[in-house]
């Protein structure tokens, strides 16, 4: 376990010690600040707008900064060389897929704290309330979401050899699942066999990220969502999760690497 | 004395990436024993096999046949690693993180206590001649300083076997020097050092016994003074010897 937490803290102070968050962050905030100081016909709905985009931008601004962090580790790691000083040491191959996924998704949680408490200030100060529970369940929901990213992209980086590669692919893989994913099964009535089912076997083995998608529910300003409802998309991110870090480390375990 | 490295009919094989070539073997039945307390010296031309046994002695490939054993143990295990150091050719660390950080956190991996740690880096920093620039990122280091970085993490759990893969190369003469004298501090303090390098001369004054591979093969093994004695001539003339080196002549 040591050994986990010292390879993620060393994740964690990349993320920090780099530009990338800081540059999405201050475009998020320049961004919702700039359209939040703008009033729209006396509109007094116009506070929900400002919510989708600050949302909106906060979705794709985490998706970003996992996928860039997460699509480097391990390319980064034998173009530089590091892997091979890491591995001579009594480190196993599953430490370092554990460590790097515990890094990326400790850092994409630290990123939505920051963008939600963001979020919060500017809504506070408009709505003049704070349902920092909702608020919660969104970010909770995101950040699970981020932890199947951070693993499907891991298990790019074992697979591409190029970090630009695997990003760009994780990426369209990622926002094709967000766009289509609840569609697939629809799609699939509307095709003889054998489409059919291998449109339905798709919509069955695709993780459906689009499930942790609930922007809806802060901006209309919905009820909480019943917590069981939080505990089983937990539960499925975990399954998926781990199933993805399994496939990560059948193929890194015996992967030959040479200086 | 005990065997600190053993090599046992070792082969390695790689699918040739050019079609039609079948498979290359880059380490042909490779018997070798290191004892402890010795400089070992593992020579060959480029290509010769030298990084592939040290990529199997360090588990980042595996053997097609054969055994390979740190401490008696097979370095299919990653507890064979707990004492050993190593100092990779020319590796750019983490460059986010400074001297005394990158050290700090290969101490945790061996888990060795906070208080401790600290003790380390500031011998270990001394050592290298790095004190100055602990706490600027590593990015801000030249190769000789990185290089010198390297061979602090290396010997930060103090390793009893010290495998370094050209330790010198890219290093200005002071930087080589500093290299040897290090080598030549560990060896006075019972540690057993294995390590691959193009400078004879150097493999000459620090070793206690050498090794010499071509394409893969083991062609010569022993005392350094016995191998002068035997041939009748230098390391450097023996080496080319064995790699078959013929003068170009004169144009």
């Amino acid at each position: 376990m040591n050994i986990v937490i010292a390879i993620s803290n060393v994740v964690i102070k990349e993320l920090y010690r780099r530009k990338d968050f800081y540059v999405l962050f201050v475009l998020t905030a320049l961004i919702t600040l700039l359209l939040g100081s703008v009033s729209f016909f006396h509109d007094d709905k116009i506070i929900r707008y400002l919510k989708e985009i600050c949302l909106l931008l906060i979705w794709v601004s985490g998706l970003l900064i996992t996928i860039g962090t997460t699509a480097r580790q391990l390319p980064a790691e034998r173009e530089n060389r590091t892997i091979f000083p890491l591995l001579a040491k009594p480190v196993t191959r599953a430490q370092v897929i554990l460590g790097k996924f515990a890094g990326c998704w400790l850092a994409s949680g630290l990123v939505l704290l920051v963008f939600y408490t963001f979020f919060g200030i500017v809504t506070g100060s408009r709505e003049h309330q704070w349902p920092f529970l909702n608020y919660v369940q969104v970010l909770l929901l995101q950040w699970c979401m981020l932890g199947i990213v951070t693993a499907f992209v891991l298990l790019g980086s074992v697979v591409f050899a190029a970090p630009s590669s695997n990003a760009t692919i994780s990426f369209v893989l990622i926002i094709g699942i967000l766009l289509l994913g609840r569609h697939l099964n629809h799609i699939a009535l509307q095709q003889r066999e054998p489409l059919q089912s291998l449109v339905y076997t798709l919509y069955f083995l695709i993780p459906h990220l689009e499930w942790y998608d609930v922007r809806q529910f802060i901006a209309f300003d919905q009820p909480l969502i019943p917590w069981i409802y939080c505990g089983l998309a937990t539960l499925y991110a975990a399954a998926y999760a781990c199933l993805l870090l399994f496939a990560t480390w059948l193929v890194f375990r015996r992967k030959a690497l040479n200086l | 004395m005990d065997n600190i490295l053993e090599l046992k009919n070792l082969q390695v094989e790689y699918r040739a990436l050019a079609s039609g070539q079948g498979k290359k073997v880059a380490v042909k039945d490779l018997n070798l024993r290191v004892r402890a307390g010795e400089v070992f010296g593992f020579l060959g031309p480029n290509g010769a096999g030298k990084t592939t046994t040290m990529n199997v002695l360090l588990g980042f490939v595996n053997a097609t046949s054969g055994d390979a054993f740190l401490f008696g143990v097979n370095v299919r295990e990653p507890i064979a690693r707990q004492r050993i150091g190593y100092l990779p050719e020319l590796t750019y660390y983490y460059k986010f993180l400074t001297a005394e950080e990158i050290l700090r956190f290969y101490a945790k991996i061996f888990r060795i206590p906070a208080a401790e740690t600290e003790r380390r880096i500031d011998r270990l920093l001394k050592l290298v001649e790095l004190e100055h620039a602990r706490k600027r990122l590593l990015k801000t280091y030249s190769k000789g300083m990185q290089q010198r970085v390297g061979l602090a993490q290396a010997l930060i759990n103090d390793p009893d076997l010290l495998i370094l893969d050209e330790p010198t190369s890219g290093l200005d003469p002071i930087g080589r020097m500093k290299v040897r004298e290090i080598i030549q501090r560990l060896k006075g303090e019972g540690k057993t050092v294995f390590f691959s390098s193009h400078e004879l001369g150097e493999v000459e004054t620090v070793c206690d016994r050498v090794a010499i591979i071509n394409q893969g093969e083991l062609k010569e093994e022993g005392p350094v003074a016995q191998l002068v004695a035997r041939h009748g001539v230098g390391l450097e003339q023996i080496f080319l010897n064995i790699i078959g080196y013929q003068p170009q002549p004169a144009i």
